[in-house]
């Protein structure tokens, strides 16, 4: 695969604005793949974690907001925990699904979350879920 | 002794039998869970992203009607743990935000309670010992696993309550209870969490991790400290029978309901029909009940 790289894409506002609302310094990871190692949902992410700071650092942000990675991140933090360099991917990636929920744009529509999820399920669930999907 | 105890949204509904375990058996060591006057929810999720300060201000205003009737908090939810302690620690130590949250919220709040999970409780202030002491149908021969998840234990910096990739805690109270604690590889990895409310698939796959991780280390039960991890790895395990060769299934209950059973409260006062599989033939078989 050839890719082109941009001043423009890599310094990009929106580039700022994620480093920016993260508190994350996209610059310090040095691709180690810990954190790839470590994810537990990485077998089902279309970009995996170490992945996700590589593009970000070649300012390819609109490749990983099409990408399924920040929706599929359950936050456990074992990313954070074991990165050598103090990374939070997980902090990037709720930058990324805020990015999106602060337009107003919802990735779960609340009519169609499952009755039977909203009866059975315990209430951090659904607040949780809420916080994570819905704007 | 007397501690401020937040129970949280779920324990006032869903896990009843979380609550209702654990405030009897603090009572049958000798000290009282005094439920918040006021309280809400925390949110169920610390914010990740640093400037999201607007979802710090539930938590914020239950650990500000904790500061006012004494100096510590505990609670139970491993969730509610994590967002009670990480936003205390932003109050006590971000000026800055603190003027924010207080202005928003029209509190005073310092951050100095102290917040601990009801684990911290048995074992710094009461002390294994004495739970030990208090056990009264040791869990003999029960080879438990303690499944911790995440919330608990991570990030260390901000949770500090134990190892996070060595944690102890956990079967150290099961040793003081007489049960026979498993270590397991999946014991500090996630069950999938919130994705419970759209993706299933990997709910059942990280959760039939856990269970059949315990199950491979002989593990015959599962203790968890976290009402959604309960309910994750619960509603995994049909599924996760019928995808697994070998694997039979294994039950998984709240911890304090294991406390609850070693401490020698009655058996119907345990919740224990609750729970999606049944731990009574177990007991029947270790001869405990
Ligand atoms: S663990 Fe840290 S340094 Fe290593 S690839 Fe992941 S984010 Fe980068
Ligand atoms: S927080 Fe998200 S990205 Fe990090 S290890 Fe957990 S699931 Fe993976």
């Amino acid at each position: 695969m050839k890719i082109k790289l941009l001043k423009e894409e890599i310094e990009s506002a929106s580039i700022h604005h994620l480093q920016r609302i993260s508190g994350e310094d996209l610059k310090k990871c040095y691709q180690c793949g810990n954190c790839s190692g470590g994810c537990p949902v990485s077998y089902e992410m279309e970009i995996a974690p170490s992945q996700v700071m590589r593009f970000l650092q070649l300012g390819k942000i609109e490749e990983v907001m099409k990408a399924n990675s920040m929706w599929v991140c359950v936050g456990c933090l074992q990313c954070y925990s074991r990165c050598p360099k103090g990374c939070s991917v997980a902090a990037v990636l709720e930058g990324l699904r805020q990015t999106v929920l602060r337009k107003g744009e919802d990735f779960e529509k609340i009519s169609k979350i499952p009755m039977q999820f909203l009866k059975n399920a315990p209430q951090q669930a659904i607040v949780c879920g809420f916080r994570k999907f819905v704007s | 002794m007397k501690i401020p105890y937040y129970p949280g949204c779920t324990l006032n509904t869903f896990a009843k039998s979380f609550d209702e375990s654990a405030r009897d058996a603090a009572s049958a060591i000798g000290f009282e869970m005094a439920e918040l006057k006021q309280w809400n929810c925390c949110g169920a999720t610390f914010p990740l992203t640093p400037d999201n300060l607007i979802a710090l201000s539930a938590p914020a205003k239950v650990l500000s009607n904790a500061g006012k009737e004494g100096d510590t908090l505990t609670t139970l939810c491993s969730v509610c743990y994590n967002v009670l302690k990480r936003t205390n620690k932003v109050l006590r130590d971000n000026r800055e935000k603190r003027a924010t949250i207080n202005g928003f919220i029209e509190e005073e709040y310092d951050g100095s309670v102290n917040v601990l999970h009801f684990l911290e409780v048995l074992r710094d202030k009461v002390g294994f010992d004495k739970v030990k002491a208090a056990v009264k149908r040791p869990l003999a021969g029960i080879k438990t696993g303690a499944y911790y998840g995440c919330m608990l234990l991570r990030p260390f910096e901000d949770m500090g309550i134990d190892n996070a990739e060595r944690p102890t805690v956990f079967e150290n109270l099961l040793k003081a209870l007489g049960a026979e604690p498993v270590e397991f590889p999946n014991r500090i990895e996630c069950c999938g969490a919130h994705l419970a409310m759209n993706n299933e698939e990997v709910v059942t796959k990280l959760s039939g991790n856990v269970m059949t991780s315990a199950v491979g280390s002989g593990a015959e039960l599962i203790v968890t400290s976290c009402p959604l991890c309960q309910y994750n790895l619960e509603k995994s395990q049909d599924k996760v029978v019928s995808s697994t060769p070998g694997y039979t299934g294994v039950p998984v209950i709240y911890f304090t309901q294991a406390l609850g059973l070693a401490l020698g409260q009655p058996i119907e006062s345990l919740g224990f029909e609750k729970n999606v599989t049944d731990v009574m033939p177990l007991l029947k078989k270790k001869g405990i009940v």
